[in-house]
């Protein structure tokens, strides 16, 4: 996958930014400066104001069906053509915007939610107890690729909430390790000895000094992870195992097309395409966040 | 090193991931089990009567612990028995070894024209670095991590089978079969591949050896190949390595976009029809062969790094 090839990048040799050396005014500079990062969130702001403003200014509903428009090619009254059941692909893309963008947030803060404490823990204390979840990790990450969230999928079933489940718990294990990475080089740092000196408990010192210089990979693997959910998301309704029909997804749209492959291009084209956009912005997105946060890795 | 302690290193080596391999079937085995619904009834079908549905669940085992279900399985799978399927009732190993060549194949050709098309784009890239060449590969490298690969996989087949007519759409019926899956599997690994050796060999060229190299009058094309390319491999082969579970992962995207006939349709149709001693059967298979490939790869960093070896 994108990110456990990715996370290495952080967790072996990136040096950890000072807040000193990052201050957020200077970060936001680089980050203005940044041209394909600024694509990235134009993208992301379009499509998202399309997704939330854009529903409110057409009529048309995504789901309501017309048999006396079924499976119309693009034209002046239907941008993107219509399905067959004569729903307005345009409409349903808005929609699906929604779906999409939905899934892909809260999948990552699930995974963040489980995987961030479990990193902080397992590389601050190390021990026994770190080397038991990194065997946990390690079995996690031998289901290659998408196998996980398909799993899940296979148990828990199919809908929404389960996509969201599947998909955030398969990236539990790539911030595990870049958690418990960025925090064994932290542990070691003077600020941290010092605060253990004055007297300072595990605790506070986790959350006051270790996690806030955690931050800068976690917020770029974040960025970079929301594309891949998406992806993931998308992939699953694709096989018909994720959001199931009315609801417009992306993935599921397209599936459902494929039938119609022959004879109606548009009905995959621009589901895809949206899909697309939207992972592309992430990952440019993502990227440039990675050199404004720390301008000394600007080679990947 | 010697041939000998090599061995013993190989052998070592396995023995470390059996942990992981004996936690992936217990993950799978309980996690299956978890699944709402009577395995059993599914089986039987839902006409059957209560006293049939009882001997079935007999048949199956199901009746017992679930512990000695688990060590029964694990013995079974030992002597390689995967079960049976509850579908079409044929043995689970037999039904994957059937497709096996297929979803193999597709993942050979992919992995080949991945690491050849991603090598020598990266390598390009890093040589002219910030050329408009450099920045149309990092172009094509975004594209390839941001499409979709089913998408991918439906516009190439759109372009090339339903309106060039160069390809057949879908299904296998011969070498020419294979050429568009192939392409869309390998996109995505192609472009991390790209990405990956463009920043290994900007850093390999930094370096003094490599100064040394040129100020000693090499040409371009040993110093490119000879010196840098050879010290940058070590970060591409690992991402190549991952990159192969990405691909498992992905055949059965690309598998179902064309109706190609390997395991990854297997396991999607087994998905559907809750067919769990399927299900259980391939991911097991692809979480073993996923292991088993990055423990090749690492032992392979011993032979292209031999200060790695000695560790």
């Amino acid at each position: 996958m994108v990110t456990s090839t990715r996370e290495s990048d952080w967790s072996e040799h990136v040096p950890l930014t000072r807040r000193s050396a990052v201050s957020r005014a200077s970060l936001l500079r680089r980050l203005a400066r940044h041209r394909t990062a600024m694509a990235g969130l134009v993208i992301l702001a379009v499509m998202l104001a399309g997704g939330l403003v854009g529903p409110h200014l057409i009529a048309r509903s995504p789901v309501e069906v017309d048999f006396n428009r079924v499976l119309q090619p693009p034209s002046r009254q239907h941008v993107f053509g219509t399905d067959n059941l004569g729903r307005d692909l345009f409409t349903r893309i808005l929609y699906g915007t929604r779906v999409s963008f939905f899934i892909g947030v809260l999948a990552v803060v699930l995974s963040m939610a489980l995987g961030v404490p479990v990193g902080l823990f397992s590389g601050y204390y190390g021990g026994r107890p770190d080397q038991f979840i990194q065997r946990m990790t390690d079995i996690l990450l031998a289901f290659p690729g998408i196998l996980l969230a398909l799993t899940l999928i296979s148990v828990l079933g199919i809908g929404i909430e389960n996509v969201i489940v599947s998909v955030g718990v398969g990236a539990v294990p790539v911030y595990v390790r870049l958690v418990r990475g960025t925090v064994l080089t932290i542990r070691e740092l003077d600020y941290v000895e010092a605060a253990r000196a004055i007297g300072m408990s595990d605790r506070r010192i986790i959350l006051r000094h270790v996690l806030p210089n955690a931050l800068p990979p976690i917020i770029v693997q974040s960025t970079l992870q929301v594309g891949t959910a998406i992806l993931l998301a998308a992939g699953l309704g694709f096989l018909g195992l994720g959001v199931q029909p009315p609801t417009p997804e992306w993935g599921t749209m397209i599936g459902e097309g494929q039938t119609y492959i022959f004879s109606s291009w548009y009905l995959e084209a621009f589901p895809g395409l949206a899909t697309f956009l939207a992972v592309m912005a992430f990952n440019l997105l993502g990227d440039g966040l990675r050199d404004a946060l720390d301008p000394r890795l600007t080679i990947l | 090193m010697q041939r000998s302690s090599f061995g013993h290193y190989i052998l070592r080596r396995l023995w470390a991931t059996l942990p992981t391999l004996l936690g992936v079937t217990l993950i799978i085995f309980f996690a299956i089990r978890l699944l709402p619904g009577d395995p059993a009834r599914l089986v039987a079908g839902l006409l059957a009567s209560p006293e049939e549905v009882e001997r079935i669940r007999r048949t199956l085992g199901l009746d017992r612990p679930a512990v000695v279900q688990y060590f029964d399985f694990l013995l079974n799978l030992l002597r390689g028995d995967l079960g049976t399927s509850t579908v079409t009732r044929a043995p689970v190993l037999a039904e994957i070894l059937q497709r096996m060549s297929f979803t193999a194949g597709l993942a050979t050709a992919s992995v080949t024209l991945a690491v050849l098309l991603g090598l020598t784009a990266g390598i390009i890239s890093a040589v002219r670095h910030y050329s408009s060449l450099d920045y149309a590969v990092m172009a094509m490298a975004l594209f390839g991590i941001s499409i979709p690969v089913f998408w991918l996989g439906l516009m190439l087949m759109l372009l090339f089978a339903v309106k060039l007519h160069w390809v057949p759409a879908g299904g296998y019926s011969g070498p020419a079969s294979l050429v568009l899956p192939a392409v869309t599997l390998a996109a995505f690994s192609q472009a991390i591949i790209a990405r990956m050796t463009r920043s290994s060999m900007l850093e390999s060229l930094r370096q003094d050896y490599v100064r040394t190299a040129r100020a000693k009058g090499l040409p371009q094309r040993t110093v490119v190949v000879r010196h840098a390319l050879k010290n940058a491999m070590i970060p591409v082969i690992t991402v190549v390595g991952l990159q192969f579970g990405t691909l498992l992962g992905g055949a059965v995207l690309t598998e179902t976009t064309f109706a190609w006939p390997g395991i990854g349709r297997l396991l999607v149709n087994a998905i559907s029809s809750r067919d769990y001693p399927m299900i259980q059967g391939i991911v097991i298979l692809f979480a073993v062969t996923f292991t088993l490939v990055n423990l090749a790869v690492d032992l392979l960093y011993g032979y292209v790094d031999p200060r790695i070896r000695l560790e």
